[in-house]
């Protein structure tokens, strides 16, 4: 699906970069843990956050992850941190809902986990 | 490829906020230098994980090498900060002495160490408690063809 189909499918704004709306994203990982997100294996162009720190945009950047979701209102509290984001191509959205009720949508649409679908593509 | 190094210092600020700066530059430093995008990404957490340490840890910061070269690439981390009491304790998956604070920023969940060596093709961890830290990583390039 694409980024405008994320935002729509999950009532989300764009923060940043809403030029690449028509982008396709497929997979997607979901964590506010940091740390489960750098242990994470394979790529997620997603990253579905509660997490709004501003360490959140670099661990997404070393990750190759191409777009952040923050879930329940969240956003990055200070303003260049999207700068930054928009900078290194990270594109940052955010919805009201929490994270659950998202990754069922995202789900239901055709979004697969970014770990496990290295598994089913084999 | 030539052999290319590049060189690093990480200042601990006591503050979170510029965690992982360090490690997105040697991120676009390897991209620029031709390395192939799994080497970096891996490369990329081994830094960012020792940023944090070096960021949380210690009270100067320390030094971050990276060496690239035509099979592998090769990071050395080096601080003279407090030093790790129990290596193989802190080796351990899920063991952590983090503070709340970090806990709160979503770090600081006992994986730092244990990542670095699971990306790692080769690691090695030196401590001395009082004197400080070292870090010897190796990651072979293109290792999917190696297998």
């Amino acid at each position: 699906m694409t980024l405008e189909e994320v935002a729509q499918t999950v009532e989300a704004e764009f923060l940043n970069l809403q030029e690449r709306a028509d982008e396709e994203v497929r997979t997607a990982c979901a964590a506010d843990l940091l740390s489960d997100v750098l242990a994470m294996r394979g790529e997620a162009a997603l990253l579905i956050t509660g997490e709004a720190a501003p360490q959140v945009v670099r661990v997404a950047d070393v990750m190759n992850i191409r777009a952040i979701l923050y879930v329940r209102g969240k956003r990055p509290q200070k303003k260049d941190i999207v700068k930054w984001a928009t900078q290194r191509g990270i594109v940052l959205l955010s919805t009201p809902l929490p994270t659950f009720e998202v990754c069922g949508r995202l789900y239901t649409r055709g979004m697969r986990c970014s770990e496990c679908f290295e598994n089913e593509a084999d | 490829m030539e052999r290319r190094v590049f060189a690093y210092s990480v200042v601990s600020t006591g503050s979170f906020d510029d965690v992982g700066v360090v490690s997105t530059e040697i991120k676009r430093d390897l991209e620029e230098a031709g390395v192939e995008r799994e080497t970096v990404r891996r490369v990329a957490v081994i830094c960012f994980e020792a940023e944090m340490n070096l960021a949380l840890y210690t009270e100067r910061g320390g030094n971050i090498e990276v060496v690239v070269e035509p099979e592998k690439v090769v990071i050395y981390v080096e601080d003279d900060g407090p030093g790790i009491e129990d290596v193989e304790k802190a080796m351990q998956p899920g063991y952590s002495t983090a503070p709340l604070w970090v806990h709160e920023l979503g770090f600081g969940a006992g994986m730092g160490l244990p990542n670095m060596k699971e990306n790692s093709d080769f690691f090695e961890l030196t401590s001395e408690v009082g004197k400080g830290t070292k870090i010897h990583s190796v990651v072979f390039r293109r290792r999917e063809n190696a297998a």
